[in-house]
């Protein structure tokens, strides 16, 4: 397990709708790959080339220098036996490590149920988004949906603060215990009342935090920059997790300004999260890992790319040893799976466990539901 | 008009629709509460809303490509149908025959099964059971399209039996066994889907049922003690006339409609809330024929519905909590922008529509409520009935002026009580409540700005009404 100076932490962010895998780390000395995508291939004097072989989009360039400092682990044709084309089928499998049957058990809430099994602390495990995604739900996990830090809470329609104050000490007051209103009644007042408990002290966040760092102005950036901000602010929150709004890198057309402007979006915000982490002297004990439920076709359809298979996760942290895992899929014809997708040969919970284990000092097995090759990205 | 009559009719409109502003509430208690039910009960021709206002505005919603899609137009259907129950019985059935769109992967599909429990959810019971088992959404999402001549795959049979008409067990037996599961899935095969067409490059299309007979077992089963070469149609005939599919559609109803049962999984031991009620619709089940119909009009107009102590007994499901606060307020009761993201709500809420978590349904009750859901629950309605400029508060505003010049703190806090429900509350919380007005000094509106402060202190209090428990309760 890697030592770090405090307790570690993950942060998870799902880039949903089926990221791009041959457009993310681009096989750019590969002839196949131009033969695949007539429309949609990157000239091969605009790439970031990372090795002979592999290259980032030019719009990633910005996360070429933690690959040169040696903490961003590349995870290569990532995926699962039996692969689902459906976003929705695939997140969950992602999210409950259960291909077959439909699952209800995140593997994340697993994950904050051994941290904290009486749900001691509210704010364990933060979700940046609206929601409870599946990948934290458990039965008796509280998780805290941050949809904006900074109008976090109850009331938030009330803007003025003095007035809003009074009505959050009055709720407090109409919350407080009573006799005789039935058990589901005293339920929901408990509930009421940890629900302002966590609130209030997410509202001190902005309070602890300032930084040089400018984040982009997108839903991404604002969760990015609000998950550094928890972080910063000292709540004991072990998980922290966000996805990237409205499958939004379901590119199927216009792919190549869209994933673009998306991979753009994404790499900014993830050097303004390292680069913030740092300026707070807090990056040692935080992991990045970032993932899309499937990549895409390798031939392009003329605009865009349809639902494909293998595709790429990656791991961004002080203590990640970075570098290639796994290898790029074939791109020759006979190696594609039905239709043209890549083959994985990396399970995605071979990089659960190895986070669970190296990371959080946990046993994967129960939690993964299976052993898995373990990678040594950590 | 009678204090009573008043609560029972919001009652009654709270459940068998998503509630209704105060104004209508007072126009249904003055055509008198059968009348209401009668026309509840039944659906006019064509549909309850103007479809050609909505497809103008909403062009999307006419080739369902995104579940998103299909869920706004289904919440817009559910504010502005004016044949509500119409709508609560398509919410009904979509939370007892489960189809995903994280399967199906095709909304069109998916929304099109909810169109035909609107269209069939009041019908004969039998003839809706044999729609589903012909649904195309569902065929997919409970693998029968797996399960052939040669290789049976049970999920259908199972789930049929287990979540859809009979349950596992009632009285403390079990209401069929593992040879029934086999033989009901047997029956199914060949119940399939034509061919489908790629998704890309035209989008999705709608998939359709196609019977093969060439993949039907054809030979004989035996299934619930009779024996024959049955077919889907033969099971679905057999599992109608069982007295476990009354009780199973009977406690459903009950649960969905009166109060809130244990779960689903706890009846083969746990008796009804209330057996006395479950006797009424069983029977109004065998002496219909199966008709839907006849068992919501026993159930509207028993005295266990009306019952004082059933009013507010039930947690609000999300779909319930948004589209009733949005029709207490009377906003988007014609296209208008914002309708996509007050539909995505239910979802950040825990309901999302289209899309239950598995074929079991979502858990009711005090299961909808979480610190997270609960914090959404509470600002999406406060957020509207703080909102002084919306139709339905500008109502209560009015009311409440029309009663006096000054209105006494007391009297002020128990008329808003009054319009947002009736509600009642816990005494402690209205007398925090009153302390609050007290605070605030006199109520008057003779002046503008006496107008502007009664106002904005209404919006105030209705929000402070929207964050209580009880206002989490239907």
């Amino acid at each position: 397990m890697v030592a770090t100076n405090k307790d570690p932490v993950l942060a998870v962010f799902s880039l949903s709708g089926g990221n791009d895998f041959m457009n993310t780390v681009i096989p750019y000395t590969n002839p196949l790959y131009r033969d695949y995508r007539p429309t949609l291939a990157v000239a091969e004097d605009q790439v970031v080339p990372i090795n002979d072989e592999l290259a980032f989009h030019p719009a990633m360039a910005s996360l070429k220098k933690y690959w040169d400092e040696g903490k961003l682990a590349i995870i290569l044709g990532v995926g699962y036996p039996h692969p689902s084309l459906s976003h929705f089928r695939s997140m969950d499998i992602w999210a409950t490590c259960e291909p077959d049957e439909l699952g209800l058990i995140g593997w994340l809430g697993s994950v904050l149920q051994e941290i904290d099994p009486k749900a001691e602390n509210v704010l364990t495990g933060v979700n940046f988004g609206r929601g409870l995604p599946r990948s934290m739900a458990k039965d008796g996990v509280p998780v805290a949906s941050v949809g904006d830090l900074s109008s976090y809470g109850l009331l938030t329609d009330i803007e003025e603060t003095g007035q809003r104050d009074q009505a959050l000490d009055l709720f407090g007051r109409m919350y407080s215990p009573v006799l005789g209103r039935g058990i589901v009644n005293d339920y929901i007042r408990r509930t009421g009342l940890e629900a302002m408990a966590g609130a209030d002290i997410l509202g001190t966040a902005p309070g602890k935090y300032s930084s040089t760092v400018e984040y982009g102005n997108s839903a991404v950036g604002g969760y990015l920059k609000d998950m550094v901000q928890v972080h910063n602010a000292g709540f004991g929150t072990r998980v922290l997790f966000t996805t990237a709004p409205y499958n939004i890198f379901d590119t199927h057309a216009n792919q190549a300004v869209g994933h673009s402007n998306l991979l753009m979006d994404i790499s900014t915000n993830i050097d303004c999260f390292m680069a913030d982490l740092r300026e707070q002297h807090i990056s040692d004990n935080v992991m990045l890992f970032f993932y899309s439920e499937f990549g895409r076709r390798a031939m392009d359809n003329g605009s865009g790319t349809d639902h494909g298979t293998g595709g790429v996760a990656f791991a961004l942290g002080e203590h990640v040893k970075g570098g290639i895992y796994g290898e790029y899929p074939s791109l020759e014809l006979g190696k594609l799976e039905d239709g043209g997708n890549l083959q994985h040969n990396v399970d995605f919970r071979s990089a659960y466990s190895t986070i669970l284990e190296r990371w959080m000092g946990m046993d994967a097995k129960p939690i993964v539901g299976g052993t898995y090759d373990q990678l040594d990205f950590l | 008009m009678a204090d009573r009559e008043i609560a029972l009719m919001a009652h009654l409109l709270r459940r068998a629709g998503f509630g209704a502003s105060r104004d209508e509430v007072e126009a249904r208690v003055a055509q008198g509460y059968d009348n209401v039910v009668e026309e509840l009960l039944n659906v006019g021709d064509g549909p309850g809303i103007d479809e050609d206002l909505m497809y103008r505005a909403y062009p999307a919603y006419f080739d369902k490509v995104a579940i998103e899609t299909g869920q706004t137009e289904w919440v817009y259907r559910m504010i502005n149908n004016r044949y509500q129950l119409q709508e609560k019985m398509s919410l009904f059935w979509h939370t007892i025959f489960c189809s995903g769109d994280n399967k199906v992967d095709n909304a069109r599909t998916t929304a099109i099964q909810i169109d035909k429990f609107r269209e069939q959810g009041m019908g004969n019971f039998q003839d809706l059971i044999l729609m589903l088992s012909k649904d195309p959404a569902m065929l997919y999402y409970l693998d029968n399209i797996e399960s052939h001549k040669t290789a049976v795959n049970e999920n259908y049979g199972r789930e049929l039996l287990e979540l859809f008409s009979m349950g596992v067990g009632k009285d403390g037996e079990l209401n069929y066994t593992e040879d029934d599961v086999k033989a009901c899935a047997r029956a199914f095969t060949g119940w399939n889907l034509a061919p489908t067409i790629p998704v890309f490059p035209y989008g999705r299309t709608p998939f359709e049922f196609r019977y093969d007979p060439a993949d039907h077992d054809h030979e004989d089963k035996t299934f619930l003690g009779e024996t024959g070469p049955w077919n889907g149609e033969d099971i679905i005939d057999i599992i109608c006339k069982q007295p476990a599919t009354a009780r199973f559609i009977a406690r459903k109803m009950y649960d969905f409609f009166v109060a809130d049962e244990p779960p689903v999984p706890s009846w083969r031991q746990s008796q009804p809330r209330d057996l006395a009620a479950i006797n009424t619709l069983e029977k109004a089940y065998f002496d219909s024929g199966y008709e839907i119909k006849a068992m919501l009009k026993a159930l509207f107009t028993s005295d266990f519905f009306k019952s004082d102590s059933v009013h507010y007994a039930k947690v609000k499901s999300p779909a319930e909590v948004v589209i009733g606060t949005l029709r207490m307020v009377g906003h988007h009761t014609a296209p208008q922008p914002g309708l996509f993201f007050v539909a995505m709500e239910p979802k950040y809420m825990g309901m999302d529509l289209l899309n239950p978590p598995t074929v079991e349904g979502w858990h009711t009750g005090a299961e909808w409520i979480n610190s997270g859901t609960l914090i959404d629950r509470i600002n999406f309605a406060a957020g509207l009935l703080g909102d002084t400029g919306l139709p339905g508060v500008k109502s209560i505003i009015g009311r409440l002026m029309d009663r006096s010049d000054s209105i006494p703190p007391e009297e002020f806090v128990d008329g808003c009580l009054d319009l947002t429900g009736p509600l009642t509350i816990a005494e402690e919380t209205r007398s925090e409540l009153v302390a609050h007005v007290q605070a605030g000094g006199e109520l008057r509106h003779a002046t503008d700005s006496e107008r502007e402060n009664f106002s904005q202190r209404t919006g105030e209090m209705l929000q402070f009404i929207a964050t209580t428990s009880e206002f989490q309760f239907a």
